[in-house]
């Protein structure tokens, strides 16, 4: 926001709140009650106008209070985020970038778990990124303010409170490049957000017990580096799926269609693709751990796999 | 009549400013299907103006009888008590037949096979297109929604590039890629063509905001572009329009938001999908004024814009303006068009716009018969070449179809050879497999 006046935030309070996981806190103070902007509870709408002024020459970032929120905002996500540069034959472009918090958090009711990743994916214009660390999460946010196109970045209930060193010159990721999180030899695990961690975690343990995982975290969810996939598969023969996703229309199945589609010659097993449960997220503790995908499973999964 | 509308005054005004008297009011325009519920049709256009409130908030409620007030006597020929001088009238007129000349054009190419699709024509209307957008600068901005030929024409984007883009031709002014329902011009600050009821408001909130957000955070003082967003008495009852009036009136933004209520949306009258007919009403609510006018007249819309406009360039914020005006075709060309009362047609067809603003300047001799004649020739040639053009124009070829999906083409993402897909350059003439 300080290197381009034209950066502007909305959302449900951003500003005087910090909003409502302090990611914006202490920017109203900074820049002001018009730059950072508290919208009133109408998401379809601000996101619309978010849009508007995006195509008017600002680069506006729209927060989403929960990403199930942006449910309402479908109509202006889809319909004017999505196709305008197109529908305007390339004269209107929309930097926006539309962010929140998403996925399955601490026993937080349905609505306020949706993995709404697969909602969005089929929209034709739009990026989609999922960030994981703090220091993806930086980089991609920086590269999601700077590009013409319209982002939609996810973010996680639960890795707000992590904490890690990250450079402090200014650095920018690639908004299309997976990143390599641990390289191997026997199986390729490709996951993305939170499912991140439980993979790391069942890698600890399949490393105890002597297997090679090369874990890569997809970043690019809209679209995918089949080059760093590719490359992967073609050294490990295998792939497991981890993902937050439901099953039906999700990441993974998209995932799973573009690999076979592109390396089937290189596989030497099916791929597995670990989802969450297609069922809304259950408030009770213990059914909404079943509901996503634990770190025991990915370990069965990859032993399974390495057959 | 039904108790189930308000109570409301029915005033009978002597008529346009071109002094043709009104006729009786017909039939409602639900005739046959009037009952106690739905009430009838005359009741709205004949009444419900409020007297002129002063004193309350900050909020006034216009009325178009103030218009009336400044309307010149039909005998004066004192320049000074017209509403217009001699190039606004010829510049007004030659707005409203392009528009119609067009419309009736495009109708013709859509039964001879030129253009496909939904197609939705405006004629009838051009009082509210021309009254509105002639006021306006090339800086300002307008959003449509999908009865937008007019409004892209009024606002400077020429016949050719519109036509083209209707036959879908790489001329056109989104490149064939938006059609009918999409027209935008970057130049023109047209914003769109859409096709959603409804989704067009928030842009024009979005531009308006970005006038502000120019003058108040960028500090660009001299920064007063104001947006108008037209759009009709069906999308009055969806959620975005009171979203965007809320924030609207909120932040004072500079926007004018413009009803064309044509009593109809498809075949929903409005009486029957509205609770409370008077759309006007519904700026007070949220702290802006709300204003109904006669749409079928050019000069008394035109006075209603002059403020309206004038309000949201000084900082004062938006303005609803209720135009009461009607489309004298079918909703679209696939309309059949059996619902409308022949009286309620006929009712209208006599207050042509075109029609009356013609007569206006004979009578006040702002303009000859054949300086009249000499523009709608002139609108003729012009129609005759944009069709020429248009059929002239090359189709998109295989290769347009994956240009400009993204503004930046990196997000067509990496493929597996390592280079970026858009690097390659056969890559628009294959498909977007990400």
């Amino acid at each position: 926001m300080e290197r381009d006046p034209l950066v502007c935030v909305m959302g449900e309070d951003v500003g005087h709140y910090g909003g409502s996981y302090k990611v914006t806190k202490g920017l109203a103070t900074k820049y002001g009650d018009l730059r950072v902007l508290d919208t009133p509870i109408a998401e379809n709408s601000f996101t619309g106008m978010g849009i508007g002024a995006a195509m008017t020459g600002l680069r506006p970032i729209v927060e989403g209070m929960n990403m199930g929120f942006l449910l309402l905002a479908y109509n202006q996500i889809s319909n004017n985020c999505g196709m305008l540069h197109y529908t305007s034959g390339g004269q209107f472009k929309i930097p926006i970038v539309i962010r929140g918090p998403g996925g399955v958090g601490r026993q937080l009711g349905a609505e306020h778990s949706q993995r709404l990743e697969s909602y969005f994916q089929s929209i034709p214009g739009i990026q989609m990124v999922a960030c994981s660390t703090p220091y993806n999460a930086k980089g991609l946010m920086k590269a999601a303010i700077r590009s013409d196109n319209p982002v939609i970045l996810f973010e996680h209930v639960l890795l707000y409170n992590l904490k890690e060193r990250i450079p402090d010159e200014e650095y920018v990721l690639s908004l299309e490049e997976a990143e390599m999180v641990r390289p191997g030899e026997h199986v390729t695990i490709l996951t993305y957000s939170r499912m991140r961690y439980h993979v790391m975690q069942a890698a600890k343990t399949l490393v105890n017990k002597g297997y090679d995982p090369e874990v890569i975290d997809i970043r690019s969810l809209k679209p995918f580096d089949l080059y760093t996939i590719g490359n992967s598969v073609k050294k490990t023969h295998r792939v497991l799926i981890v993902e937050e996703c439901m099953r039906t229309g999700g990441i993974g199945a998209s995932l799973t269609a573009a690999i076979n589609e592109n390396f089937h010659d290189y596989l030497d097993a099916p791929i597995v693709c670990l989802s969450s449960q297609d069922v809304p997220t259950p408030y009770a503790g213990t059914l909404e751990e079943w509901t996503v995908v634990q770190p025991g499973q990915i370990v069965t999964a990859v032993e399974q796999l390495c057959k | 009549m039904s108790a189930a509308f308000p109570s409301v005054r029915a005033v009978c005004r002597p008529g346009s400013f071109a002094g043709e008297k009104r006729g009786p009011p017909p039939a409602a325009a639900s005739g046959k299907l009037a009952s106690g519920f739905l009430g009838s049709a005359w009741k709205l256009r004949f009444g419900a103006l409020p007297a002129r409130r002063r004193g309350s908030s900050s909020v006034v409620v216009a009325v178009s009888d103030v218009v009336k007030e400044k309307k010149p006597k039909r005998s004066s020929s004192s320049s000074s008590d017209l509403l217009i001088t001699k190039e606004e009238g010829l510049e007004l007129y030659e707005d409203m037949v392009l528009g119609r000349t067009f419309e009736d054009m495009c109708a013709q190419m859509y039964y001879r096979g030129k253009m496909f699709g939904f197609v939705h024509l405006y004629n009838g209307q051009e009082a509210v297109s021309t009254g509105f957008i002639k006021l306006l600068k090339q800086e300002d901005c307008v959003v449509s929604h999908y009865r937008d030929h007019v409004h892209a024409l009024s606002k400077g984007v020429s016949a050719r590039a519109v036509m083209s883009e209707l036959f879908g031709k790489t001329t056109g002014c989104c490149r064939g890629q938006g059609g009918s329902m999409h027209m935008f011009s970057k130049e023109h600050n047209l914003l769109g063509g859409f096709a959603f009821i409804g989704e067009g408001i928030p842009i024009a909130t979005g531009a308006a905001f970005t006038s502000k957000y120019r003058r108040e955070v960028l500090k660009e003082a001299d920064c007063d572009h104001v947006t108008v967003a037209f759009f009709g008495d069906g999308t009055c009852n969806n959620g975005q329009f009171y979203e965007c009036l809320n924030m609207a009136a909120l932040w004072k933004l500079p926007i004018v938001f413009v009803v064309e209520n044509n009593l109809w949306a498809i075949g929903m009258s409005h009486l029957r999908a509205t609770s409370d007919p008077q759309i006007w009403k519904k700026g007070p609510a949220f702290g802006m004024p709300g204003v109904h006018v006669d749409g079928m007249d050019v000069l008394k819309v035109r006075e209603v814009a002059k403020e309206a406009i004038g309000r949201a360039r000084r900082g004062e914020g938006p303005t609803l303006v209720e135009c009461e005006t009607y489309r004298f075709r079918g909703h679209s060309l696939a309309d059949p068009d059996e619902l409308r009362d022949p009286a309620e047609k006929a009712h209208y067809a006599a207050r042509d716009p075109i029609v009356a603003l013609k007569k206006y300047i004979l009578e006040s001799n702002l303009a000859s018969e054949a300086e009249l004649k000499a523009i709608d020739k002139k609108i003729d040639e012009i129609i005759e070449d944009a069709v020429e053009f248009a059929d002239a124009s090359p189709i998109p070829p295989r290769s347009q179809l994956l240009e400009n999906v993204f503004a930046d083409p990196k997000g067509f993402g990496i493929g597996p050879d390592g280079r970026y897909r858009c690097e390659d350059p056969k890559f628009t003439e294959g498909t977007a497999h990400v």
